[in-house]
């Protein structure tokens, strides 16, 4: 049911796109959509657009594993609306005609700057596109049980699909029906949440039992841990600070009345044997063998009798008043070489995740007596601000091989509420001065980052006049700050109801709505599935339009026609859309939030200065935007390139990271307006707008 | 064709009253969008201050920073479009009976 709901409504979408693309004949329909676009339905789909993967997505996880920093995100994307419409929406509309690059050339006719902003545009979109597909390939794997990549060249695909045939209208009405029903889906899962109120054992409204991590008990002897209730070690890991101990038990095999296998676990949970293991079991039984290993759980056959043995990882936590040793169970991913997965030592289904995060202390309370039933919106984030509320988060520990297995252990940290509630866990803002220094760069980035965006900028040369951008623009915070609003409760929502997985934190709000019921979740993936469609395509419209527009017809003079231009411009999508898959792939399992911060960041220190500068001084010389472009891009992807998160995703220690913070747009942002004022003093004798106007009337 | 706007856009007599109002209200909003930023590294451990319904000042700063953008994006719409529809009727051929011009349009028409 789930995934007939998620594949009617991505057929719904292609076929308006199809249907639409028939009606889309000229380069001005293709890439402005002729520019007839409503302001109420323009607005809407501003909303779309912006609320990507990285806001429904990214903001969600980050709430869910880090609190209130990961909310920042939603105040600096929303702030940088103000900039957006009290500085660049009217005067973008006057000046241009289909690209960012049209308005930053109107006053020069410069090829230098033709060929700097569309490069501009095409860096930033790609930046900006990464953390969308990003997204796609989370999406897919719990819905559809496919790996991350399938879901990466799926949205691939169809976006390329829906850009090739359709061009501007199209990927407004999708944004346009995607946006709204983002807005309204949410609003129903925070009201569901609130409902719901808080437990210290919560069990997803009776869907799904909570799973207690235990804690067990073992003597050493002669060097020997010897735990508890018939464990025994079977393999021990060290890392710096901490040792890890593989605990195996056997479980024995009983046969119910039906015909079917069980083994009990600790606390008595039953876990039956699913088809495909029965079957195994058969085949094991059959061949008279005394023991096989299936889908990762092990079977013995001793006298007669049938065990299943079971492997859990431990961490040693120190000794009890009486010296015996305390052992914590870990949470666990094992893959197999086959790539199938064991989850807390049980085989796993192929759209199942580990799933984690809790409260311990509720407002002081435990168990049942801390148990609060329905609250309302601030009893809800008072609750969570109280100091004597305790969350419990989990954090990856160690990653290593055992036994021809890749092995990942999880442990809880326990954080109180009043911290979760304000800056501080991600972005450490009473750190060091590189650490304060990043926050602020941050900040700086969203606040500047969004009235930079080529995909946004496009966007008002879709409606007719600059009144109807400056509505639209409104229509769309209103939109966009309520969504960010409800960010919050959901974030916090999943981070108390066991939802999180640790492996990916990106899935929070989607499995948070699984928890309530599949068809939500359906209908939220495939929601959130095509807000990535929707922004892949306005990106990658404005990534086209940069290649045929900006490019070939203005910076090569080609002297295209219409026909010709569209059909460059779907040329283009179809590279950059291959492009943004490649990306996609090899970014898996970074956080999409923090990956668009950094496209806000090159956007805005590539982009803003031109743009604001160009509107508000007048010696401001073709030559100072191009340098300006030029210096905004290289310094801010050159921070990136060899910042702390970079090298991690290179495999090498951040510590060696030679820029000590993650966002450079501290640096790369002022750096640009300088370089835009130094050159352009320099070169201001015959460079400005006017000694350019004079020329071209002598 | 090709380098023509996608709509084309008529003069707009407002536009410079509409820019200074655009300039001062985005200066209104960075000092207070500054003033948070301030406070999480000042003085962070104010944020976690019950405000209001127990809520603490990062909550309440955090939404104030949201609504108030809402907020004044549609005090300067409404200003702006005020001074649209002023400049425009006093651009209009004058009627007859010459009926006085509203002040915004005489003051940006001076």
């Amino acid at each position: 049911m789930a995934i007939t709901l998620f594949i009617l409504f991505v057929a719904f979408v292609l076929g308006l796109s199809i249907y639409l693309g028939r009606q889309t004949k000229s380069a001005s329909g293709y890439f402005a959509a002729g520019g007839t676009v409503p302001w109420e339905v323009n607005g809407i789909a501003f909303a779309g657009d912006y609320l990507s993967a990285a806001s429904f997505l990214g903001i969600c996880g980050m709430i869910a594993t880090v609190g209130y920093d990961g909310f920042l995100y939603s105040i600096g994307y929303l702030a940088g609306w103000v900039v957006a419409l009290f500085i660049v929406a009217e005067p973008m509309k006057r000046l241009g005609k289909y690209t960012f690059t049209d308005a930053v050339d109107s006053k020069y006719n410069s090829r230098g700057i033709q060929l700097a902003a569309a490069i501009s545009t095409l860096i930033v979109s790609i930046f900006y596109l990464i953390p969308q597909m990003v997204g796609a390939g989370v999406l897919v794997t719990p819905l559809l049980g496919l790996p991350h990549a399938v879901g990466v060249i799926m949205v691939g695909a169809i976006v390329i699909f829906i850009v090739a045939t359709a061009g501007m209208k199209s990927t407004t009405w999708v944004q346009f029906i995607k946006g709204a029903l983002l807005i309204v889906c949410s609003f129903a899962l925070v009201v569901m949440v609130c409902i719901r109120g808080f437990s210290t054992t919560p069990d997803q409204s009776g869907n799904n039992e909570f799973y207690q991590y235990k804690t067990l008990k073992a003597t050493e002897r002669d060097g020997k841990l010897i735990p508890d209730d018939d464990h025994y070690v079977t393999a021990v890991e060290e890392s710096k600070s901490a040792t890890y101990y593989k605990l195996d038990k056997e479980r024995k095999l009983g046969r119910n009345a039906d015909g079917t296998w069980s083994y009990t676990m600790l606390r008595g949970r039953v876990v039956p044997l699913d088809g495909f293991e029965t079957r195994l079991l058969t085949f094991m039984l059959d061949k008279n063998l005394e023991s096989d290993e299936i889908n990762g759980l092990r079977f013995i056959k001793r006298n007669g009798d049938l065990f299943a043995v079971t492997s859990f990882w431990w961490k040693r936590e120190g000794n009890d008043a009486e010296g015996r040793v305390i052992l914590k169970e870990m949470a666990s991913v094992t893959v197999r070489a086959d790539g199938t997965r064991m989850i807390n030592g049980l085989p796993a289904q192929p759209n199942q995740q580990l799933q984690v995060g809790s409260l311990t202390k509720i407002a002081g309370k435990e168990g049942k007596e801390a148990e609060t039933g329905a609250v309302g919106p601030f009893k809800f984030l008072a609750i969570l601000s109280d100091p004597e509320t305790k969350v419990q988060r989990w954090k990856q520990e160690m990653s290593f091989t055992s036994g021809g297995y890749s092995v990942t252990l999880f442990g809880p940290t326990i954080t109180d509420g009043n911290r979760i509630m304000r800056p501080g866990l991600k972005y450490k803002v009473e750190g060091t001065w590189f650490e304060r220094l990043d926050f602020i760069s941050l900040m700086l980035a969203l606040f500047l980052g969004t009235a930079a965006l080529p995909h946004i900028l496009i966007r008002y040369y879709t409606v007719p006049s600059p009144a109807a951008a400056r509505k639209s623009t409104i229509l769309a915070i209103a939109a966009i700050g309520f969504f960010y609003i409800l960010t919050l409760y959901m974030g916090l929502g999943a981070m108390i109801n066991s939802v999180i997985d640790p492996t990916d934190n990106n899935m929070s709000g989607p499995l948070l709505a699984r928890s309530f019921n599949p068809i939500l979740f359906a209908i939220i993936s495939a929601i959130a599935f095509a807000t990535v469609l929707g922004t892949v395509s306005g990106l990658i419209v404005a990534a086209s339009g940069a290649v045929a527009h900006d490019l070939l017809d203005r910076f090569y003079a080609l002297q295209l026609n219409d026909r010709q231009k569209v059909v460059i411009g779907k040329a283009a999508a179809f590279t950059v859309g291959l492009v943004a898959i490649i990306l996609g792939i090899v970014f898996k399992g970074m956080n999409v939030s923090f990956l668009v911060g950094l496209a806000f960041a090159v956007a805005a220190s590539a982009n803003l200065p031109a743009i604001v500068m160009l509107l508000f001084w007048k010696r401001t010389t073709a030559k100072g935007i191009v340098a300006s472009i030029i210096v905004g891009i290289l310094s801010a992807v050159g921070l990136i390139l060899f910042s702390p998160e970079m090298y991690v995703q290179y495999g090498l220690s951040p510590k060696q990271a030679p820029v000590p913070f993650n966002n450079p747009g501290i640096i790369s942002i002022p750096l640009s307006f300088i370089t835009l004022v130094v050159v352009s003093l320099v070169t201001s004798k015959d460079g400005t707008a006017e000694a350019q106007a004079r020329k071209t009337s002598t | 064709m090709l380098h023509e706007p996608a709509a084309k856009s008529e003069h707009d007599p407002a536009a410079s009253y509409k820019t200074r109002l655009g300039v001062w209200m985005f200066m209104v909003y960075s000092v207070v969008y500054a003033g948070f930023v301030a406070i999480n590294l000042m003085k962070p451990a104010l944020m976690e201050k019950r405000v209001i319904f127990g809520l603490n000042l990062a909550v309440v700063y955090g939404f104030f920073l949201i609504i108030a953008a809402l907020l004044m994006a549609l005090v300067y719409n409404r200003f702006c479009t005020r001074q649209e529809t002023a400049l425009k009727i006093s651009s209009e051929p004058r009627p007859p009976s010459h009926e006085p011009l509203p002040s915004a349009a005489s003051k940006e028409t001076r």
